[in-house]
């Protein structure tokens, strides 16, 4: 029986460092077993870098780090026997077949090959591979290969598992199929950690997330804690035509006082509020009309485009 | 030997067991790749032995002993087959599997260690060149050039050049950025394999280059193998071989090193 409570990931301080540039700047944070685990943020805002250092693939340059209540500059390989992997470029053997890359796999954690070839099996079976099983890696479609690389994974039972942007580059139908398999996970108790910049997907998977930004965790909590500290209830997108950019950020300086925060993006306004037939009269009493104006809760993008907003501004310079 | 210490060669050795296991699923389907690199080797033997052997004849070596031409390549050629197989596998196969395809960024995802995995492919280097170095041996009996029972000495020589240069190779592997840099390494290997004592005796060069060949693996590794192989031993065989065993030991604990500075990043 895991202990209530157990922490498996410990980080305080935690830096990294590359020459002059530090990729991550002091965060803290603490996973528990069976949690969903997300780092939300843009790309470089430090989450891989992170994942790399908890992974014992990566030497911190400062502050304190613990996994699994050990150390690892000391126990690499003991942690890393525990964890499951799933990098970004899922890195699978392309000299290997689909099953090969599992049994082998497993050979690199020193399980026996009847074993191993028996949890391969399982393992292709859990993420719909079964049929490809003696395919070369590079005849599968990067959904698959993706699914492939969840599985070998799964290869040690291990008792936490890492994803480095588990969807990213997949189409819709890929993803939802990941998605499903990782809730399966969930459900099973696996505890998952994982990072991405898609907001649906935090919002789906992660019990528990924190938002980085160039380095530093700027929020954390669960996705109805983000919503609720950081954003309105509702949320009013309003378009003006044709109108984009510098047209938009003029007219939302107009928008001065209208309910909470105002959003110029490139193609619509964002107005946060805690009621949008306020909002809409409010508008109206200036004889602002919009061409279009949708009515919608607050999501964790909102948050997201909240607290690091000024990135989309400074992209457009 | 103690139980214990068996456990602990045992867990030293099982995580590069690994890797050599994983070589060995990898070229299960492309063994014609690796039985053609030792025909090359046949080929020399064919070409120098045989065909600048019959216009040669006998020769005279520096101590006075006379012996047949070919008898004096063969060796020679058996030492190049083994430097080549090991050094191919281990440099052009070693930098397609750590730059191009990122095996090894898998890898090290596993309990597995940089050190693991250098020693690994030293392994499947051995046995990739020991396959070179058979195939060479059996044509050598073929051809009436193993004169003694000692010549068959020549079979664990060869193991040690293999060492020497899967070091090498392993090393070379982490400094090489593109394709041509293999070039340059050619070169070099093709200097040695002409320069090296293959075809003559070093004392036949003048005097400046011979410190040159001194340096040269090739040369030890020659010369062990010769040496064994016409029954012909000397003290300088106990040098030979720790020239050898100790850039076997160099390059594969270099290897690792870069290998960790470049993917613990």
């Amino acid at each position: 029986m895991p202990l209530e409570n157990e922490i498996l990931v410990r980080a305080r301080d935690l830096r990294k460092r590359y020459g002059d540039h530090e990729a991550v700047r002091g965060v803290d944070f603490e996973i528990q077993r069976g949690e969903a685990f997300g780092f939300l943020g843009a790309n470089g805002a430090g989450k891989s870098t992170t994942m790399r250092m908890i992974g014992c693939v990566s030497e911190p340059s400062g502050g304190h780090l613990e996994v699994f209540d050990r150390d690892p500059h000391t126990d690499g390989p003991a942690i890393r026997a525990r964890l499951g992997v799933v990098p970004q470029d899922n890195t699978l053997d392309t000299m290997l077949t689909v099953f090969e890359n599992l049994t082998v796999y497993a050979g690199y954690f020193g399980i026996k090959r009847k074993e191993a070839r028996a949890k391969a099996a399982e393992l292709l079976e859990f993420v719909q591979l079964t049929a490809r099983s003696g395919d070369q890696v590079n005849d599968l479609s990067g959904g698959m290969q993706r699914r492939l690389a969840i599985a070998r994974s799964l290869i040690n039972a291990p008792d936490l598992v890492i994803l480095d942007e588990p969807t990213t580059g997949l189409d819709p139908q890929a993803r939802h199929l990941v998605w499903e398999r990782l809730f399966q996970l969930k459900q099973q108790g696996v505890s998952i950690l994982l990072t991405t910049h898609y907001m649906d997907e935090a919002e789906q998977l992660c019990d528990r997330l924190v938002v980085m930004d160039e380095g530093r965790i700027i929020a954390q909590g669960s996705p109805r804690e983000l919503i609720d500290t950081y954003v309105t209830k509702e949320v009013v997108e309003l378009r003006f035509g044709g109108k984009h950019t510098t047209a938009l950020a003029e007219i939302a300086r107009g928008l001065d006082g209208i309910g909470g925060q105002i959003e110029p993006l490139p193609d619509r306004i964002l107005v946060y509020t805690d009621d949008a037939d306020d909002t809409a009269a409010a508008l109206e009493a200036r004889e602002i009309r919009p061409t279009s104006m949708l009515d919608r809760r607050a999501t964790l993008e909102d948050v997201f485009l909240r607290l690091t907003g000024r990135a989309l501004v400074e992209d457009e310079a | 030997m103690s139980v214990i210490s068996y456990g602990l060669v045992r867990a030293r050795l099982e995580p590069s067991g690994s890797m050599l296991a994983r070589n060995w699923v990898a070229m299960r389907r492309a063994w014609v790749l690796v039985v053609s690199g030792g025909v090359e080797s046949l080929l020399f033997l064919f070409a120098f032995g045989f065909g600048v052997g019959s216009m040669v004849g006998d020769i005279t070596l520096p101590d006075g002993t006379v012996i047949s031409y070919t008898s004096y390549v063969a060796p020679a050629i058996l030492a190049n087959a083994a430097m080549m197989g090991t050094l191919l596998e281990t440099s052009i196969n070693v930098f397609a599997k750590f730059k191009w395809m990122k095996v090894y960024d898998g890898i090290l995802n596993t309990p597995m260690r940089p050190g693991d995995v250098a020693l690994g492919e030293v392994w499947w280097a051995l046995i990739r060149g020991g396959i070179y170095v058979g195939m060479f041996v059996i044509a050598m009996g073929a051809f009436g050039l193993l004169d003694s029972w000692w010549s068959l000495l020549a079979v664990p020589a060869s193991v040690f050049i293999a060492l020497a240069f899967s070091g090498i190779g392993l090393t070379l592997a982490t400094f090489f950025r593109e394709w041509t840099d293999f070039d340059w390494m050619m070169a070099v290997v093709f200097a040695m394999f002409l320069f090296g004592g293959t075809f003559t005796p070093v004392e036949a060069y003048p005097g400046f280059a011979q410190p040159i060949v001194y340096v040269m693996p090739l040369y030890h590794g020659i010369e062990l193998v010769r040496g064994l192989s016409l029954g012909d031993f000397s003290p300088m065989m106990v040098v030979n071989v720790l020239y050898l065993v100790a850039l076997a030991v160099a390059g594969t604990w270099f290897a690792q090193r870069r290998l960790a500075k470049a993917l613990y990043k």
